[in-house]
């Protein structure tokens, strides 16, 4: 196997003496989709959001492409080119989709200041291959409906070359044709090389997208396995009851 | 762009009229209130309103709370809130009136009415709000206690400190230059008024031409030249009406006949001289368009926002919202300090109570002027047109002859008007 694009290895936090993330190990390569599956409280957004730099893990490490990484905060992660979608999209409801898509990395004119035309242009471009129908350029993103701010959320993890990317529940609030817009950008950015992590409650969102998944239950990993060993059966009970399956080869 | 904009469809002539040139209707009403009160306030006084003596008064006396209201918006806009910004100003106040009249003549030896003086003072004034600002930034951004509780502490704290600086005296007479800072005392006179508004005139269609073809450069859709053309007239029309307006205001003959007397001269017959844009004013000016640009067309503006619309967002996105919030408090700090100059220099000296209840009328300002405490929501030129529509009613109603209480009663009931109107106006048009 080549060098994992993302190691995380024995990965510890706990709040309040509570261990939401216990010694928890995955990875993933390039052009490869891992699914997280676990009830609520799993610890799986913990995990992600210690690879995000949200969170900082009490211990263990993460290594990119090989390497030790430190992350401490967002920025870090942006700056190894690890971008992620939360579940409650982490827009800014009283900016415009423009000034989302670059919040935090904004344009700027050669006398520092902020290029908004420069950047509605870019934005522009970027959610006619998203999503064609996008009209609402000078609205607030609170006026927009859930499909177009999850259009808003994935360009803006999209365009800044993401290597790795982290989606949490992204279809959570998607009707069906946004649902299958997002398996289809999936599959490109997979093409693209790029390395997802895939959240999700939806066994079957991960038996369809995914090429391996990681279960976890009451912040420890069950297991990672191969989709294509296992039944949606196999990882229920996985979940459910942190029972590994049988006769099928189950990593960590 | 193919696709068209829904709110593009609206239908309605007079909509589509103020559609085509942007206007913001939220601004549009509340000048249209504010017209309203002016020409009610000059119908009950029987035309001593709109004098242009009393229009220059007003806008002299509303300076130094509208530059502490352009700051308290990104307060505001950031879910916090500033009760500290009076107490700020005295000490500010008391800090610059000993500097001046004390250490900088007596301990340094510079002696009165010295060339630096009124530099070094601001310096030193700029300095302390800055400071205190933020410390209190320091307190609420990394500490975490509550804005509230940290500037109702600092109510407390800086008023007194500014009481136990001057042992509660009085301190005047201020330097002469430092008061031209204050209003009456400092003015451009005809001429360099009316380049100052020739100047801004241009400015202005220079803004509007430049922003037209970036937007052109872009492939965006602009607006017919008509609308630039009537656009930029009502600026002009606006602009030049004012500086008419101020220029109209001449100073007193007798005034005029002491001073040169004073200089050891004759007054020519039928000389006048006018008084013109209060340097002051030009201050405000100045601060509002730095604000302004400060707000929308920088990094450390559009983060404010974006922490006022959603602070998670903002912390995930990679924006260091401490720091942010120290920024913001220590700007405050600093435009309290610009205010105490202004104030004192009005006054002509540093009084204990100066700057009482000012922490109010900033706040009131603000929210009068279209800023939202749930955050994420305001302008700066909103927060002025707050402060001066404040100012006119108190003033309006003194000349009027209504008894104080009642002043402070329709002041405070408008205030809580204005709030209910801009909820209902957000809920009719469906924003946050």
């Amino acid at each position: 196997m080549s060098t994992p694009l993302v190691e995380m290895k024995d990965i510890c936090i706990s709040f309040g003496g509570v261990h939401a993330v216990d010694h928890v190990s995955v990875d993933l390569q390039p052009g490869e989709v891992v699914g997280l599956l676990g009830h609520n409280g799993a610890g799986k957004s913990t995990l992600i959001k210690i690879l995000s730099g949200a969170y900082r893990a009490d211990s263990g490490e993460i290594r990119i492409n090989g390497d030790k990484v430190e992350i401490h905060n967002p920025r870090d992660a942006r700056a190894l080119n690890i971008e992620t979608i939360y579940q409650t999209l982490a827009l800014a409801d009283n900016l415009d989709a423009a000034s989302n898509l670059f919040l935090g990395r904004e344009l700027v004119t050669p006398f520092g200041l902020v290029d908004d035309d420069a950047m509605e242009a870019e934005c522009r471009k970027i959610m006619g291959k998203l999503n064609p129908n996008f009209a609402k350029f000078n609205e607030p993103v609170s006026a927009l409906s859930g499909g177009q701010r999850q259009s808003v959320a994935i360009a803006r993890a999209v365009y800044f070359d993401a290597k790795i990317l982290i989606m949490d529940e992204p279809t959570a609030a998607l009707g069906p044709h946004e649902t299958q817009m997002v398996s289809e950008l999936i599959q490109q950015l997979k093409a693209q090389g790029i390395g997802i992590f895939l959240i999700s409650h939806d066994i079957h969102d991960v038996l369809e997208l995914c090429d391996r998944a990681s279960v976890m239950k009451n912040g420890k990993l069950v297991g990672t396995v191969d989709v294509k060993d296992v039944t949606d059966d196999d990882l229920l009970s996985m979940i459910i009851l942190g029972k590994r399956p049988e006769g099928v080869n189950v990593q960590g | 762009m193919s696709q068209s904009d829904a709110s593009d469809l609206a239908p309605g002539k007079k909509r589509s009229l103020i559609h085509t040139l942007e206007l913001d209707l939220r601004l549009l009403g509340m000048i249209g209130a504010f017209v309203v009160l002016c020409i009610g306030f000059d119908i009950a006084t029987g035309g001593r309103f709109l004098t242009p003596r009393n229009i220059f008064n007003l806008t002299i006396q509303t300076v130094s709370v509208a530059i502490m209201a352009t700051g308290m918006v990104f307060v505001i806009v950031t879910r916090h809130i500033d009760l500290s910004v009076g107490a700020l100003l005295a000490t500010c106040s008391a800090v610059m009136a000993m500097t001046q009249t004390q250490f900088l003549p007596n301990v340094l030896g510079l002696g009165f009415e010295h060339w630096l003086t009124p530099w070094v003072t601001i310096a030193v004034g700029l300095a302390v709000g800055t400071l205190i600002g933020a410390f209190n930034g320091y307190l609420i951004g990394y500490l975490t206690i509550p804005a509230f509780i940290v500037t109702l502490g600092g109510l407390l704290i800086w008023r007194n400190v500014g009481w136990y600086l001057t042992s509660g005296k009085t301190i005047g007479p201020l330097d002469q230059t430092f008061m031209k800072f204050g209003g009456i005392n400092g003015t451009l006179g005809a001429t360099g008024s009316w380049i100052v508004g020739l100047l801004a005139v241009a400015g202005a269609i220079y803004g509007l031409y430049a922003s037209r073809n970036n937007k052109k450069r872009h492939g965006f859709t602009v607006k017919p030249l008509w609308a630039e053309g009537v656009l930029a007239g009502i600026i002009s029309a606006a602009i030049l009406g004012f500086v008419a307006v101020l220029n109209a205001y001449e100073v007193p003959t007798r005034k005029l006949k002491r001073i040169f007397e004073a200089q050891g001269e004759v007054m020519p017959e039928g000389y006048t001289q006018s008084y013109g844009i209060p340097i002051s004013v030009l201050l405000l000016i100045a601060i509002a368009i730095a604000m302004t640009i400060l707000a929308r067309r920088t990094r450390l503006g559009r983060y404010i926002f974006a922490t006022g619309g959603n602070p998670d967002a903002a912390e995930l996105s990679g924006i260091n919202t401490r720091l942010l919030t120290v920024k913001i408090f220590a700007l405050v700090g600093a435009l309290c300090a610009i205010s105490a100059v202004v104030a004192s220099a009005r006054l002509g000296n540093h009084s204990n109570d100066i700057g009482t209840l000012d922490e109010l009328r900033v706040i009131a300002a603000a929210v009068i002027g279209g800023t939202a405490l749930a955050g994420g929501v305001g302008t700066i030129h909103g927060a002025i047109l707050g402060a001066l529509i404040m100012q006119s009613l108190q003033s309006g109603m003194a000349m009027v002859g209504v008894d104080a209480p009642l002043q402070n009663i329709v002041v405070g009931a408008v205030l809580v008007l204005a709030v209910l109107i801009d909820i209902i106006y957000r809920k009719r048009t469906g924003e946050a």
